[in-house]
């Protein structure tokens, strides 16, 4: 099996895995990071969703071969202690429900805000129209995504 | 208000006193304070205690002051998790910064109702979760007593200190607590009047905040033990089939594969429970080192399947409910007065049907489960709504004593009723059994939607009988799904009208059905509200005064006996919801429907606004009001109805599980939609009657309503009324 040197979350870590396994299921069973979640395998929830270069990424669609030298960002590496902004939106405003959806919803949101740092209403619910919440938090995850883009500012 | 102890008194039975320090860092403990960056820097250095005293079944106080309280109810995102300990440290009479919460594993000696069903955890947990924080507080004061040699009426408590007015002396919880520890518990301790509450009622966050937002391990999906491989099922690929024969050895040598065998979960000779529905006991499973790994020899098993009863699809599905409705002859569930009669004298007869498909559960965290059974005991975590029921299952089906078996439970990514049915977790016990090694057991999306214990489909018809004045003399509702109808027979508007009739037809399959979300309410609520909707247009009366005056009716004139709601507490949130919606002030381009519903203990009422938005029609804004008694959590109350009302929306206007030769047509979020966040209201308003009567459910009652409150103000900006759920199927613009 070939060997992938990574950078996730700012550490180099050397794994030996399958080519063609996706980078989801690298993070939870060999890299032990189990904060990015498993949804639907095919690119439909965003439950999966990290960051390569900043770029949010669904990581089930990402197959271990095509991260090269991209650093990897996931849940826990998107800020010391939950001081990120987007994730002290969502506290503020208490969006969990079961909570499951919110590791991908943060971020996918923070990726969002990176690069639209003023994003309008249609313009948020574009851009998180990928990620499923079947709670239904959606109502509270738009206002958090204003407030977070209001303390960004 | 003096409460005895004996309720559950096994709870508050001394326990060995002392635990030992520092054991568990409580993220909790750090996400139960606002996040400001400062706040929690300072709550991080601040000590664990180096000893706990074990008060009883809910409590331990540490020597700092600190308060663990384990939460004793499974925690599926209806954050009892939270409200729970509140009421225990309501009583207790702590800070609420000064609590720790802690889930508790199954233990039946202790705690009683471990379930997260029904929208019961908080209403059935209400008096033993106070007379918890109470006697514990109680032990507190005659510790504090015995040491200064005082009456304890003389000593008064607040945030975790007991005070001495006379003799100006204070001392705090955790400095007492080990005398307390030893003292025998009281016959009957004071409650709280809930004037004085100081938590309950106020808006506290999930106490799993930040470990949520910072990716913590506490899902079922997370848990990681040494020597723990992953498991896997593969399942028939229709109902109505089973096992036959599978190519074990051919992927036994993939990469990654230790195991692979078959399990029966449903042997003869076990009788099952109510739990165990399960419409694919006998399974394929493969054990491997790692989930990608195990899923690639899932993919290539060769397995061959047998035909066992007919295959049914959702045309013959159709064609029976139908078939049901108009012809089956049914006995009454209820008839009062002379249905019959009324309907052969009525100058108008209005008969509207209502359908509904199948729906999956779709938790978003697909089932799953730990197990480690070893021939002494067996160890069981993960997502389960009903642990109890679960270790029973395993017992029998280990031939097991109960006492061997222990069940944790994780947070859970979603329950909706799926995780009542812990057919993932017997498999898991039998799958680590049969391999002699610690799996965890994980559904693929694909296994999760295709392997259910579905919402069945529904009918249902109604007629409303009018006289020549347009009174509404005659109600008759006759309904069927599969296996079983969705009327109940007692709830409004019997008992506001004279006569009225209510059947129910049952229609069977091999397809596994069960609870999902507000079980038949889900369905029927819709219907009838909408219907009432559309006799209220044809006597042209406004929706809502036609709605009050049967209410009235049932109110001045109750018409049987056993009606299953309180008329003027379902008037209450009607009158509420139009006043803060200003119902009746009607805005150009905005079209309003609403609708109102009584279950699980709670009253809610709705009134939704569509807009179109180019030429779409779209939710905007949604108005509730809801009775559900004392608002423990109103931050998390007002999260769950919120939630209810987008799941009810997304429902009812895009969801649907089809079969076709006995498989469901769907299997992962390409083809089975779910609401999306643009297609969720702009905003949701919830409103609460204050009435301090004991709290009641709150997970499921924001949901049933909702669908004809949508599905009402559709009509007005569609002109078409629609009668077949997903809406967006019926009407290409919905979509
Ligand atoms: S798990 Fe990757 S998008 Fe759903
Ligand atoms: S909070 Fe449960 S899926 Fe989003």
């Amino acid at each position: 099996m070939p060997v992938y040197k990574l950078t996730i979350n700012g550490e180099q870590r050397e794994l030996s895995v399958a080519a063609d396994t996706p980078v989801l299921w690298v993070l939870r069973d060999h890299a032990h990071l189990v904060g990015t979640k498993y949804g639907c395998g095919i690119g439909q929830c965003g439950a999966c969703t990290i960051h390569l270069d900043g770029v949010a990424m669904r990581s089930c669609s990402v197959p271990i071969s095509a991260v090269g030298k991209q650093k990897i960002t996931t849940i826990e590496g998107l800020s010391a202690n939950g001081t990120h902004p987007v994730q002290e939106a969502w506290l503020e405003h208490d969006v969990a429900q079961c909570g499951y959806c919110q590791a991908g919803q943060i971020m996918n949101a923070a990726a969002l805000l990176s690069d639209n740092p003023n994003p309008s209403d249609t313009e948020i619910s574009a851009m998180m129209n990928g990620n499923i919440c079947r709670c239904g938090t959606y109502t509270r995850i738009h206002t958090a995504i204003k407030t977070a883009a209001e303390k960004m500012s | 208000m003096k409460v005895k102890t004996n309720y559950n008194r096994r709870a508050f039975l001394k326990v060995s006193t002392a635990a030992g320090g520092g054991m568990m860092l409580g993220f909790s403990w750090l996400a139960s304070c606002t996040p400001a960056d400062t706040e929690i820097a300072e709550v991080a250095v601040q000590q664990m205690p180096d000893n706990w005293f074990n008060i009883n079944a809910f409590l331990k106080i540490g020597d700092n002051g600190l308060v663990t309280i384990f939460s004793p109810n499974p925690e599926i995102g209806q954050n009892v998790k939270t409200a729970m300990p509140m009421i225990v440290a309501e009583e207790l009479d702590v800070d609420w910064k000064d609590v720790i919460v802690e889930q508790a594993g199954l233990d039946t000696e202790k705690y009683t109702r471990q379930v997260a069903g029904g929208s019961q955890s908080i209403r059935q947990g209400w008096q033993g979760l106070r007379l918890a924080g109470a006697t514990a507080r109680h032990l507190l004061l005659a510790a504090a007593a015995q040491q200064w040699e005082v009456p304890v009426g003389e000593l008064t408590t607040s945030g975790g200190v007991i005070h001495h007015a006379a003799s100006e002396r204070t001392i705090g919880y955790g400095e007492i607590a080990s005398a307390a520890a030893g003292l025998e518990i009281p016959a009957e301790v004071e409650l709280k009047s809930p004037a004085d509450f100081k938590i309950i009622g106020k808006p506290q966050k999930n106490v799993d905040g930040l470990p949520i937002v910072t990716g913590k391990p506490l899902f079922g999906l997370d848990v990681q033990h040494e020597g723990m491989l992953i498991a896997m099922i593969v399942h028939p690929p229709a109902f109505g089939m089973k096992l036959k024969s599978a190519d074990t050895a051919t992927i036994a040598t993939m990469p990654g594969i230790r195991h692979v065998t078959t399990i029966n979960a449903a042997p003869e000779g076990i009788e099952p429970q109510w739990s165990d529905v399960n419409a694919f006991p006998e399974l394929v499973a493969i054990v491997g080192d790692s989930t990608w790994e195990v899923m690639q020899a899932k993919k290539a098993l060769q397995a061959e399947w047998e035909q066992v009863s007919p295959p049914e699809s959702s045309e013959q599905h159709e064609a029976e409910l139908t078939r049901l409705l108009q012809t089956a002859p049914a006995e009454p569930a209820r008839k009062d007065g002379n249905p019959t009669k009324a309907f052969a004298g009525a100058a108008q007869v209005i008969e509207r049907t209502y359908t509904a498909p199948f729906l999956a559960h779709n938790t978003l965290e697909p089932m799953n489960f730990f197990a480690d059974v070893t021939a002494e005991k067996a160890t069981l975590e993960g997502p389960i709504q009903t642990p109890e029921f679960l270790r029973k299952s395993v017992a029998a089906l280990l031939g097991m004593p109960e006492e061997k078996i222990s069940v944790m439970m994780t947070r859970q990514g979603g329950g909706f009723g799926r995780r009542l049915y812990g057919n993932f977790g017997i498999e898991a016990a039998l799958i680590s059994k049969a391999v002699g090694a610690p799996v965890k057991l994980v559904y693929t999306r694909e296994d999760d939607m295709t392997q259910g214990t579905y919402r069945p489909d529904y009918k249902v018809t109604y007629r409303a009988a009018l006289d020549a004045n347009n009174q509404l003399i005659g109600f008759h509702v006759r309904g069927t799904g599969t296996n079983g109808s969705p009327v109940f027979a007692d709830r409004f508007p019997a008992g506001a009208v004279d006569n009225y009739l209510a059947e129910n037809l049952d229609k069977s399959s091999n397809i596994s059905t069960g609870a999902w979300r507000a079980p038949r309410s889900n369905f029927i609520a819709g219907a009838e509200q909408a219907f009432l909707d559309e006799v209220a247009e044809v006597v042209g009366k406004d929706p809502i005064d036609f709605r009050l005056e049967l209410f009235d009716k049932a109110i001045a004139k109750p018409v049987g006996e056993k009606n299953d709601y309180e008329p003027a507490r379902y008037a209450g949130v009607l009158k509420l919801v139009r006043e803060k919606a200003a119902w009746g002030t009607d805005q150009p381009g905005v079209f309003r429907g609403v609708s109102a519903y009584y279950c699980h203990n709670s009253y809610v009422a709705q009134v939704v606004d569509v807009v179109l938005e180019k030429g779409r029609p779209k939710v905007d804004k949604v108005w509730c009001a809801v009775d559900c008694g004392i608002v423990v959590n109103p931050e998390g109350a007002i999260n769950q109805i919120e939630g209810g009302i987008i799941d009810g929306i997304g429902h009812a206007m895009y969801s649907a599980l089809t079969f076709k030769d006995g498989k469901p047509v769907q299997d992962n979020f390409a083809t089975y939609r779910l609401i999306r966040h643009r297609e969720a209201p702009r905003e949701i308003e919830v409103f609460f009657v204050e009435n301090g009567i004991d709290p009641t459910g709150l997970g499921e009652p924001s949901l049933p309503p909702i669908s004809a409150a949508l599905a009402n103000a559709l009509a007005k900006a569609t002109g078409e009324r629609l009668y077949t759920q997903p809406f967006a199927q019926q009407q290409s613009v919905l979509g």
